[in-house]
Order: structure tokens, then sequence, then C-alpha cells
């Protein structure tokens, strides 16, 4: 396979995953903001800005702050690399130079959610914009089910492959966002404001319902955090993500026959998050364990780039 | 100058704009008859186009778009916001060449592409031709398609025009006229396999009806082709198609061809020369690439050898090329062969290189360099088409029968001023084919593209081809621009064989 399309492909997995997290990021944001008051509603825009990692890029843009003006920028923003519309339509580029390494499937799903996005200008209302990303979430979705569908080869892996880095990557920074942001001063852990924030933190990774089957009862943040790094049965879990990554790489080796730094970063960071618990890193500290992670996965990034000579 | 990646909406028949008046024409079902009586061998097609109702005709028809949509068999560059995604109509009532009109017309176009490739190798090589005399030699030395650099590189078993399309034209029962000979990078084949697919599915009763030869070996056949050509003989050789990229009009069809020949599709980026050889980036290491089917004009090939600001090209090519590390189809520097004015010597060519009187006539041609024939066209311009010999897309053209008092005035100054730059034809009236419009079935105007494949071992042809219909009812322009459209082209079995 030649690495330009192995670029393609990685990135179609990149920003098919990073598309379907914002859109659901918007979803949770709207159905918090409706449990609080105005200055709350601020504060969870504000949180949504910082997951993305778009804070910054928002205050340069020239908006004025709103939460209208932030639903429009997280999902229909040209100017926001991480936009919904900036991710479908990149995926679609991608989609569109690696088009004989698809499915009719794979390819008609991308361009479906691409199609229901590009000619929206205004996200509308709150309702306008939950129908919009509840569109779009089902576009993805079947994105998702194509790529159950494909061929078990370099083409399907390499697509998985971004799915799982991007994934763990947001999973990491919305751990991260939500710890910190979410709990104003003087607000003891376990309030009702607190329960509504947790809450809203797994319908982003949509694992309300999971985490009571596991757990049972109420959010406790302890748990959450949990639920999100070590349970290797939820999807979107670092662990998860950091195993899938793993097998993935070790597809993609036994094709080709040779492993390199990607598969050694992985496997590395696999085995750590094995050998600890949820106290454990409370322990050592959270932030800086979720911002170890971030950075690792991002070295796994580059070193996949480099390993298929796309970097 | 350089002529970008032709599209059907300009490799037509800009040529032959004119006002025909269609009772005079020939039609390929009917014949001359104005009764709608069909030709000998052509009762079963007569008898399955009265046997479908206009309804039956409406909802194929629509089928057929349907399907063409959605496999994105689209010619337009899509992505940009305007662009709507555009489909070439295809009308699904099929052209047909009998056996016998197929073996004269496959002859004719062996014939001409073999000469085509002898013309190519002597004028890059002994000159014979020029110094025989057969042409002027300023005509092709002083010719801004003659490619200096490569002369003296001689590729393998001296074939440079692997893949040609000559366009047809056919004016009687057995008049075949070749308009155009396109030997750089001709496109189109892969309607002339979608086509078929299009007619398997809608119309699986006619195959019945008639003895279809298949077209569906084309890919395999261009695949052996390349293969042939590779610098060192055997069967391992690396064949890949060079694409401008997914922003080009004819990308689709150079996916479909890599697709279905199992052969990589490369854009220049995925490409390195390193001393003089070529390689190709993949995630498993870089891989020796032996053959370049290149879909991207010579211009643009090697930034370091033609045109510098070329972004589509590979730096180094043309040194691999010419090192005889790698080979190109085509070649660079056929386009030599695609001049209008050396059409109009192709009969000249063609009778210097074979020994033979050409089997397939040009299109009667009145070089205007030549003072009698300036005198005729001068005479007879309100009759002629006029082009300028490097010109393409209809520029720098006059349509006698279409212009007015003054435009022919104004032409005529023109003309006596630099009659070098022109040459004449006439204005002929093109066959028409049955075809589906708002009216009914109704003739049309058609044309003639087959793709002829040169090997090591020669010249191959898949019974088959692109045809195109002007859908406009006396228009001659097939373009798809000009609500020009494609039809399926069958050719028949030997009934005998």
């Amino acid at each position: 396979m030649l690495s330009r399309t192995a670029a393609n492909l990685y990135w179609i997995g990149r920003h098919m995953e990073r598309a379907e997290f914002t859109a659901r990021l918007v979803e949770a944001t709207i159905r918090l903001t409706a449990l609080g008051d105005h200055a709350e509603g601020d504060q969870a825009w504000k949180s949504a800005l910082s997951v993305v990692g778009a804070g910054r890029a928002f205050r340069a843009s020239g908006d004025s702050f709103s939460a209208a003006s932030v639903r429009r920028y997280l999902t229909l923003a040209e100017g926001n690399p991480s936009s919904i519309r900036s991710c479908l339509t990149t995926a679609r580029d991608n989609a569109r130079a690696a088009r004989t390494a698809l499915t009719v499937e794979v390819w008609e799903a991308i361009n479906r959610a691409w199609l229901l996005i590009r000619d929206r200008t205004k996200p509308g209302g709150v309702p306008a914009t939950l129908n919009l990303v509840e569109g779009l979430r089902a576009e993805i979705r079947g994105f998702e089910g194509a790529l159950t569908r494909m061929l078990r080869s370099e083409g399907n892996w390499l697509m998985s492959l971004g799915s799982v880095i991007e994934r763990g990557d947001n999973t990491a920074r919305l751990l991260d966002v939500k710890y910190y942001l979410l709990l104003p001063p003087g607000q003891t852990v376990g309030g009702a404001l607190d329960r509504d924030q947790w809450s809203t933190l797994l319908q982003i990774v949509s694992a309300r319902t999971a985490y009571r089957h596991i757990y049972g009862g109420a959010p406790r943040p302890w748990r959450v955090a949990d639920f999100l790094i070590f349970r290797g049965e939820m999807p979107r879990s670092l662990v998860a993500s950091a195993d899938e990554a793993v097998t993935l790489l070790s597809a993609l080796a036994a094709r080709s026959g040779r492993q390199g730094q990607a598969d050694r970063l992985a496997r590395k960071r696999l085995d750590r998050i094995q050998a600890i618990d949820i106290s454990k890193v409370v322990q050592d500290g959270l932030h800086e364990w979720l911002h170890a992670y971030i950075r690792e996965n991002a070295a796994i990034d580059q070193a996949i780039a480099r390993q298929f000579r796309f970097g | 100058m350089p002529r970008r990646e032709i599209d059907l909406a300009e490799a037509g028949l800009s040529g032959i704009v004119g006002r025909m008046a269609k009772a005079t024409a020939f039609d390929e079902l009917w014949g001359a008859s104005r009764d709608r009586t069909p030709r000998a061998d052509f009762e079963p097609v007569a008898a399955w186009l009265a046997d479908l109702t206009p309804a039956e005709l409406v909802r194929r028809q629509q089928a057929a778009e349907a399907a063409f949509r959605s496999l994105g068999i689209t010619f337009a560059v899509y992505g940009d916001e305007e662009a709507a995604e555009r489909i070439i109509p295809f009308d699904i009532i099929p052209r047909i060449f009998t056996a016998r009109e197929w073996a004269s017309l496959s002859a004719g176009l062996e014939q001409r592409v073999h000469a085509i490739n002898l013309f190519i190798d002597d004028v890059y090589g002994a000159r014979k031709i020029l110094a025989d005399g057969v042409l002027p030699a300023d005509i092709v030395l002083g010719n801004a398609q003659y490619c200096i650099p490569v002369a003296g590189a001689r590729p393998p078993h001296g074939v440079y025009a692997h893949i040609c399309g000559i366009d047809l034209v056919r004016t009687g029962p057995d008049e075949f006229w070749v308009l155009e000979d396109n030997v750089r990078t001709p496109s189109g084949v892969s309607y002339m396999l979608e086509n078929r697919e299009a007619m398997l599915r809608l119309c699986p009763e006619l195959f019945d009806a008639l003895p279809v030869v298949p077209v569906d070996s084309y890919p395999e056949l261009l695949r052996d082709t390349l293969q042939s050509v590779a610098p060192k003989p055997g069967s391992g050789a690396c064949c890949v198609l060079l694409t401008p990229g997914h922003y080009n009009s004819a990308f689709y069809e150079h996916g479909f061809l890599a697709d279905n020949m199992g052969i990589e599709l490369v854009e220049g980026s995925d490409l390195e020369v390193d001393d003089d050889v070529v390689w190709m980036r993949t995630i498993g290491g870089r891989v020796r690439v032996d053959v370049i089917y290149r879909r991207i004009d010579d211009a643009y090939l090697d930034p370091l050898f033609f045109r510098p600001d070329s972004a589509l090209g590979v730096p180094g090519l043309m040194a691999a090329y010419l090192a005889g590390n790698v080979s190109l189809a085509n070649a660079p520097g056929t386009g030599i062969a695609d001049d209008k004015a050396i059409y109009s010597y192709m009969p000249e060519i063609v009778r210097y290189y074979t020994g033979d009187a050409p089997k397939l006539p040009n299109v009667e041609t009145w070089r205007c360099r030549e003072p009698e024939a300036l005198k005729y066209v001068l005479d007879n311009l309100d009759t002629l088409v006029v082009k300028l010999v490097d010109g393409s897309g209809g520029y720098g053209m006059l349509v006698g029968p279409a212009a007015t008092r003054e435009e022919l005035a104004e032409f005529r100054a023109v003309l006596k001023a630099a009659p070098a730059s022109y040459i004449a034809q006439p204005t002929l009236a093109l066959s028409t084919v049955p075809t589906f419009t708002e009216a009914g079935i109704a003739p049309r105007h058609v044309d003639f593209r087959p793709f002829v494949l040169t090997g090591a071992d020669g010249v191959k042809i898949v019974p088959g081809g692109l045809t195109r219909v002007a859908l406009r009812e006396g228009s001659l322009v097939v373009n798809s621009s000009q609500g020009g459209g494609t039809k399926d082209s069958f050719v028949l079995a030997d009934p005998e064989s």
C-alpha cells in the first residue's frame, strides 16, 4: 500500500472519530446547560471549548462569547480545524484521494455525513442543533458499521488505528478538563451540581447506562475516572484504546513482517496502564498522569507516521 | 502548446460544427430508408426497439442514470461547493458494428497505429522520412510538439504510443474517416467498460438477441501491454498509473483503470527518483517502479525537465527515462504524431512505413501553406471548417457554414497573413443512430473512439470503443458540455467463426 494512501486512511479514522466526539460534546453540553442557570451555562461552554483544546483559538477568532457562538464554532466554523464541518470535510477529502482503497459503503457513509453539514450556514437554535448533531452521529455510526464489514486488511486497520489514537486523546482531555474545571471553588464533591456534571461526562462518551451497570448508583468522580481509564470493557476507556492500538499495530506488523517504534511505544503504554490502578493515579496526581498519557499518545501518533512513511 | 488532459468536454468534434440537413445523413440502424426499415443484419435490434414501450424506455433510461450516479461516474471536478456532480448522459440504444464492418475498421486502425509508432520512432531517430522528402522537415522539426530532448532515446521495442484513441466518423455504409489521432493521453475508455456494464444490467435481452463481443478484457490487455514494454523483460515488472490527482476531471477513470488492472494509482509525490531509478513509497518501504502509465501531460512530467512550476510531476523522472530505467506510456514526445499539420500527411506516412495504401482515409484536408490549397480554401470558405494547426478545443477556428459575412471576410484576411498556421476540412454529414429523446426515438449524430494498444508483440484492439452522441436535433457537436452523451458500442461476432 502506498504511504500516501496509508496517511489518507489514518486521517479518515482520526477525523471521523473527532467529528463524532465533538458532536457528542455539543449534545451533552446542551443537556448540561439545560439543567443549570445562565452563569453555569457559560461555564459549561467554556469547558467544552477547553476539552477540544480550542479556547485560545476561539478567542482569537474574534467571535464574542455566547452559548450560540460557541455552538456555531464547534459545529460549523470553517476557521476551526476541529469543528464538525472541518473534520468531515477533511475526512471526505482524504476519502476522495484514497477512494480506491475504500469500500462503496465506507465512502458513502463519509460522503453522506459531509453532505448533511456541507450547506449548513447556521446551527440554528438549540433544537435545530440537536437535530443536526443527532443526524451526524447516525451517519458516523454508519461509517463505523461499514468499517466492520470491510475486508480485514491494512486499509481497515489503518482507519481503525486513526480512530483509537484519536479516541484515547479525546477521552484523556475530557477527563482532565472536567476534573479541573467542573468543580467550582467551594463546591464539595458529591453535590447536586457535581452529579449533573459527571453524568454529563458519561453521556459524552455514551456510557451513562454502562456506568450504572458496572458500579450502580450515581456517578462518583473517582469511579468515573476508574471507569474511563481502567475498565477494558468500556470501549472509550484509555486502557481499551491502548489495547486496541497494540492489536491493530500487531495485525499490520504481521502483514508486513516487521515491527517498529510505534509497536514498542504502544506496548509500553499498555503495560504501564495495566500495572497500576485508580488509587495510585489519584495519589500521583490525575492531571499529571493524564497529561503524560496525552503526550505518549502524540508520540505514538508520530511514530506511526514515521513507521508507515507518511510523517 | 501543452494541452491539458483531454476530457470528453473538449476531446471532440469541435471541428465539424455545422448546420447539416439531417435528411442527408446515413443512419446506422435505418440506413437511408425514410420509413425506418432496418438495414440487413439489424432486424433484431429494430424488433427490440419496437417492443420497448415508451414507459419502459423512460424507466430504463432513469435506471441507467441512477446507476451511474451511485457509482460516482462523473467527469466533473466535484468537492467544490458550486460544482454539481455531473454525469454524462447515457443513451440505452446501442450503436452497432457488424463483424464485417469491425474487421475492416480494426485492420485500418492497426495499420494506422503501427505507422504512427514507426513514424515517431523515425523522427526521433534516423529521420529517414524527412530525408526522403515525404513531408517537409520544418513541419516536424520546427513543430512545437517535437520534443528535442528525447531525440535519440529509443524506448523498449521502439513503442512510443502504447495507447491511442483514434476518433472516427462515418458518412455512409462503408465510409469511415479518421477525424483525429489522439496519441498523448487519450481518455474515455472507462465509458466503454461502464456503458457495457450498464447495458448488461438494463437490457439483458439484447445480448440474447445479438452475438455481442465482450470488451471486459481491456484492463487485462492494457496491463499486458504495459508489462511487455518494461525496461527489463519478465513478468514481474512493477507498473503504476500516475494521475494528476483527484481534482483532475478524469480522476474517476484513473482510479477505475488502476483498480481493474490491480496496479497502484500514484501521484507525483508518491514517487521519487534516486540515482536515475524510480521508486514508489509504500508502507513496507520503497518499491522499484518499471513502467508508468502516466495520465499527466508531457509538460508536467518532470519539473527539472519541462515546466519548472509543475507540482504534479516527479523531479528526475525524465533522467530515469532517458537512462532507460523506466518506461513511460505513452512516451514523451508522441504529440508530434497528433498535431493537425502532421495529420494532413497521415496517408503519406501510412504508405511510407507500411508500403500499402491506407485502409482508413483521412477527412479531406487542405493545407493552407500550399498556394493551390489556400486558393481553394479562400474560394470556398463558406462551406469549410478551418482550424489552427496547433489549436485545440475550438480555439482559432472558423466554421464556414455557420459564419456571418463579416466573420468570413475577417478570417480571409487572417488566412492570407499566416496561411501555414491553418488547415481546412469539409463539413461532413455524420452518421446517426436512433436515440431516446424527449420527442421519442429519433436519429442523432455520433462519432466513435476505439482504443488501440501497442506492446512488444504488436497492436491489439478491444472490439468496442466510446460512441459519443449529439443529443440535440441536427447538432454535430458531441461534446458533453453542449448536450453530448454516450452510447454503448456493440461489435457483433462473426457468425461464421
